[in-house]
C-alpha cells in the first residue's frame, strides 16, 4: 500500500528526471568547452563563463534564425487567427449554400496527416518561387482546419441575443463579427494564438523542407544545421537552445492556465 | 436594400482559398504524384500506375522503416500512456505543490523537439553526456548509445516518451476531474480497495479520455521524425529510420517525389486503419 510520502517522493523524483535535460542545457551553456570532456558527470560548471551567449550571436547566424522564427510563428499565428475566425463566424452564425459541405470538408481535412501534403506543397511553393521566403513559410499555413473548427465550436456557444440585437439595429455582419463576437472570444482567440505560435516556433520538418539557405532558416532548422558530424562547440549550441526556449517558457510561466487549458480543451472536444 | 452577395461568402473566401490551394489540392496532387515516377529535376514524369506501390512492397528499406515505426509505437506507447495515467492519478490526489509538478512535467511539451534532441544527443554522448557518465559511476560500461542499433532506438523512444508525457498527463487529469467524487465515496463506504476503485471507477470513467490519448499518441508515434533526424539521421545502419524519415529521404534527399508520396499514402492508410481499429476496440469494451 503506497503511502502518501512515497507518492510525493516518486512524483518529485520524476519531475527532477524530466527537468534534467533543461537544467543540464542551461548549466552546460555556461561551461567552457574542455569541461565537457574533463567533467562529464558534473552538472554545474566548475569555471562558468557566459562566452557562449556572446558567441552564439557572432559565430552562427543565430540572430537571423531568431528573427525568422519570430516572423514565421508570429505571422502564421496572426494570419491564421484572422482567417480562421472569419470562416468560423460564417460557419457558426451565417447561412449560406454549401454550409454543411464546408464544415464536413474542414473535419475531413483535420484527419489528414501533414506528411501527405508535405511533398506536393514543396512542389507548389517551389513553382510559385516561394522557396526560401517568408511567403513560402507562412502562407501555406495561413488557415488551419483545427482553428476553424475550434473557433466555430466556441462561437456557437456564445448566446445569440447580442448579435441579434445588433442585427436588428442594422449593423453589418462584419461589424457584429468585429464588435460583438471577437471581444467575447478573447479566451479562445488567445489560446489559439498561443497554440499556433508555439507549434510553429517549435516546428522542424516544414521549415527544414522549405528553407535551404541558412539565412532563411528558423531556430530549430537553423540550430540543427550546426549539429552534425562536427559539432561546433557544445556550450554554443546549448546557449542557442536555451535562448530558443526562453520566450515560450516565459510566456508559459506567465499564462500557465491558458497553455494548459488550451491543451485540455483539445482533448475534451 | 437588395443584397447581391451573401456576406458569408466574403467571410469564408480567404480561408476557403487558402485551404483549397494549400491543403485540399495538395492532397489530390499527392495521390496523383504517387502514380508517377516524379523526379524533381527530370523533364519526364512517366505515369507508372501502381508502380511506386509495387516498388514499395519489394523495398527492404521500406519494410525496415515500417518495422522501426511499429517498434517505436509499440514500445513507446504503453509508457507514454501508462506513465501519464499513473502521474495523472497521483496528481489528482492531495499533493503538495501540485501546480509546480504539473508545470514541471509539462515543460517538455512546450519545447522544440528538434532542439531538445540536440541536448539529448549530447546527454547520450559517451564522452560528454550525463547518461553515460552516471552509468559509468555505477560501474556500467560507457555505451555509445547513438552509435549502436539497439540502444539508439531505445534512446529515441525515451526522448519521445519524455516529450509527450506531460501532454497526455494534462488531458488525463482533466478527464479524471470529470469523474464525480461521490462514486469514490460510495465505493469507500462499500469497502472497495484503492485498486478496486481504480479498476471499476477510474478506468471506466476515463474511457473517452483514454481513447483520445491513445489514438493521438499512436498517430504521433507513427509520425516520429524530429528527434530521429537530429540524433541519428535514421542510423546507425537504418536501425532508427521511421516511415516519415524515409519519406524525407526519398522526397528531399533523393528527390523522388512520386515514390515519397506513395510511402506517405501507405503511412496514412496505416494511421486510418489503426485509428478505426482503436475506436472499434474501445466501443466493443463499452458493452461489458
Amino acid at each position: 500500500m503506497l503511502g502518501s510520502a512515497a507518492i510525493h517522493i516518486a512524483l518529485y523524483l520524476g519531475a527532477v528526471v524530466v527537468l534534467l535535460p533543461f537544467v543540464w542545457m542551461v548549466a552546460g551553456s555556461f561551461k567552457p568547452e574542455p569541461e565537457f570532456f574533463q567533467h562529464p558527470d558534473t552538472l554545474l560548471p566548475v569555471a562558468p563563463t557566459a562566452a557562449a551567449y556572446a558567441d552564439v550571436w557572432r559565430r552562427i547566424p543565430f540572430g537571423r534564425f531568431f528573427l525568422n522564427s519570430v516572423v514565421f510563428a508570429g505571422g502564421v499565428a496572426c494570419l491564421s487567427l484572422v482567417l480562421d475566425s472569419l470562416a468560423a463566424y460564417a460557419l457558426a452564425r451565417l447561412r449560406f449554400r454549401g454550409q454543411n459541405l464546408a464544415f464536413w470538408v474542414v473535419l475531413l481535412v483535420l484527419m489528414v496527416p501533414f506528411q501527405i501534403t508535405l511533398v506536393p506543397l514543396y512542389l507548389t511553393v517551389s513553382q510559385l518561387g516561394w522557396l526560401n521566403s517568408f511567403a513560402g513559410l507562412i502562407l501555406p499555413r495561413a488557415t488551419n482546419a483545427f482553428g476553424i473548427f475550434m473557433l466555430r465550436q466556441f462561437f456557437l456557444g456564445i448566446p445569440r441575443d447580442l448579435d441579434e440585437a445588433a442585427r436588428i439595429d442594422g449593423a453589418s455582419e462584419f461589424t457584429i463579427y468585429r464588435k460583438v463576437i471577437l471581444p467575447l472570444s478573447k479566451p479562445a482567440l488567445s489560446t489559439l494564438f498561443i497554440f499556433h505560435f508555439m507549434y510553429n516556433w517549435n516546428d522542424f520538418l516544414w521549415p527544414l523542407v522549405i528553407t535551404t539557405t541558412p539565412d532563411m532558416r528558423t531556430l530549430p532548422a537553423g540550430l540543427t544545421l550546426f549539429m552534425g558530424q562536427h559539432v561546433i562547440e557544445h556550450a554554443l549550441l546549448l546557449a542557442g537552445a536555451t535562448i530558443t526556449i526562453l520566450p515560450l517558457l516565459i510566456g508559459f510561466l506567465l499564462a500557465q492556465r491558458q497553455f494548459v487549458r488550451g491543451v485540455a480543451i483539445t482533448g475534451l472536444k | 436594400m437588395h443584397r447581391r452577395l451573401n456576406p458569408a461568402y466574403l467571410f469564408i473566401a480567404p480561408s476557403a482559398v487558402a485551404l483549397i490551394v494549400f491543403t485540399i489540392w495538395p492532397i489530390v496532387q499527392a495521390f496523383w504524384m504517387s502514380l508517377h515516377e516524379w523526379s524533381f529535376m527530370a523533364q519526364e514524369r512517366p505515369f507508372v500506375g501502381a508502380g511506386n506501390y509495387q516498388e514499395l512492397v519489394g523495398d527492404p528499406r521500406f519494410w525496415n522503416a515500417l518495422r522501426n515505426t511499429v517498434v517505436y509505437t509499440i514500445v513507446g506507447g504503453p509508457f507514454q500512456i501508462g506513465l501519464a495515467l499513473l502521474l495523472a492519478v497521483a496528481l489528482n490526489g492531495k499533493i503538495r505543490g501540485r501546480a509546480f509538478l504539473r508545470s514541471a512535467y509539462f515543460i517538455p511539451v512546450i519545447s522544440s523537439l528538434a532542439i531538445m534532441a540536440i541536448v539529448w544527443a549530447f546527454l547520450f554522448d559517451p564522452d560528454i553526456g550525463l547518461v553515460s557518465a552516471w552509468l559509468a559511476e555505477l560501474g556500467l560500461p560507457r555505451i555509445a548509445w547513438l552509435r549502436e542499433p539497439g540502444t539508439a532506438m531505445l534512446a529515441v523512444i525515451v526522448v519521445g516518451i519524455w516529450k509527450t508525457l506531460g501532454f497526455n498527463m494534462v488531458i488525463l487529469l482533466a478527464g479524471l476531474q470529470g469523474i464525480p467524487a461521490e462514486h469514490y465515496e460510495a465505493a469507500e463506504i462499500d469497502g472497495a480497495s484503492r485498486w478496486q476503485q481504480f479498476l471499476h471507477i477510474t478506468i471506466p470513467g476515463l474511457r473517452q479520455t483514454l481513447l483520445f490519448v491513445t489514438v493521438i499518441s499512436v498517430i504521433a508515434s507513427l509520425q516520429a521524425f524530429d528527434q530521429i533526424y537530429v540524433m541519428t539521421r535514421g542510423g546507425p545502419l537504418f536501425s532508427t529510420e521511421t516511415l516519415v524519415s524515409y519519406v524525407y529521404r526519398q522526397g528531399f534527399e533523393l528527390f523522388r517525389l512520386g515514390y515519397a508520396s506513395a510511402i506517405s499514402w501507405v503511412l496514412f492508410l496505416i494511421i486510418v486503419v489503426l485509428a478505426v481499429f482503436q475506436l472499434r476496440f474501445f466501443r466493443y469494451r463499452e458493452v461489458d
